[in-house]
């Protein structure tokens, strides 16, 4: 059991939650997004389900300075809300909605082997790769 | 709502919980997809860990689709222009990183974890993403 293998089971296990969910499906998430006009609540219950279910374990495993693996637990440090993080999500927000796809169904796309799930991937790549050379 | 999921919307996001905690106990990371799909594109430590990660991600439908479900068609239904589809990656992939997170990280660690900052950002994304869908329905887009 080491990191690499845990992490491809994490992997399929995260995977296989977001195809019961429904969350692999752009329709699915613009049906949420489309508050107006026949709205579909699922994703909060898939959020909602997700939070639940990790949100104790976090508390539980607060103090913890190594994991099971042994590595160190570095958790994003308690940070002021600023205007990266809200223009961020802000984009974020824009991108979502044009297609319905975020970065984790985006990767799970990839399955179908349809090529605008590439194209969508390439320029996901370009945006990361934008963002870490515009701003520091 | 006659597109309303509830039971296996709670199922999914209970086996994406599950995902996270045994992820995070394990190696002592977060579960964030836009980190990890940074960290496997750039150089870093976890290299192999992160791409393994993403590997699964794209096993699982092929899990579900051929081994549990055959006869049932992968329901990936994405739009077909470019025009949507080019902007929306590239802004999905820079807002992630500008903003540290996205509907994982933000969405699911950090509102987990009780960050003020992750629910302001979910919130944020959830609602320039439903203004962004109104307005493609306004034009006629989206129905």
């Amino acid at each position: 059991m080491n990191d690499k293998f845990i992490s491809l089971i994490s992997g399929v296990i995260f995977g296989i939650g977001l195809v019961i969910s429904g969350m692999t499906n752009p329709e699915k998430v613009i049906g949420f997004l489309s508050i107006t006009h026949n709205w579909d609540a699922s994703l909060i219950f898939v959020m909602g389900g997700a939070v639940v279910t990790a949100g104790p374990f976090f508390f539980l495993l607060r103090k913890k300075e190594t994991s099971s693996l042994g590595n160190q637990i570095n958790l994003p440090k308690k940070q002021k809300l600023d205007r990266k993080i809200v223009i961020g999500a802000s984009l974020f927000g824009v991108g979502w909605g044009l297609v319905g796809l975020c970065p984790g169904p985006a990767i799970s796309a990839l399955a179908t082997l349809d090529p605008i799930a590439f194209v969508f991937l390439i320029s996901m790549a370009a945006g990361v790769l934008a963002k870490k050379n515009i701003v520091k | 709502m006659h597109n309303f999921t509830p039971i296996s919307a709670l199922i999914g996001g209970f086996i994406i919980g599950l995902s996270v905690v045994l992820y995070f106990y394990s190696t002592g990371r977060l579960a964030g997809i836009s980190g990890i799909f940074e960290n496997a594109i750039t150089s870093s430590s976890q290299k192999a860990s992160n791409v393994l990660f993403l590997i699964g991600l794209v096993v699982a439908p092929l899990i579900i689709y051929y081994l549990i479900l055959p006869n049932k068609p992968i329901a990936f239904e994405i739009t077909n222009s470019y025009l949507l589809i080019i902007p929306g990656g590239f802004l999905v992939g820079f807002g992630t990183r500008l903003s540290g997170g996205c509907t994982s990280g933000h969405g699911i660690c950090g509102i987990g974890r009780l960050s003020v900052n992750s629910m302001v950002a979910t919130a944020t994304f959830v609602a320039t993403g439903m203004i962004t869908v109104f307005i493609l329905q306004q034009l006629e887009i989206y129905l």
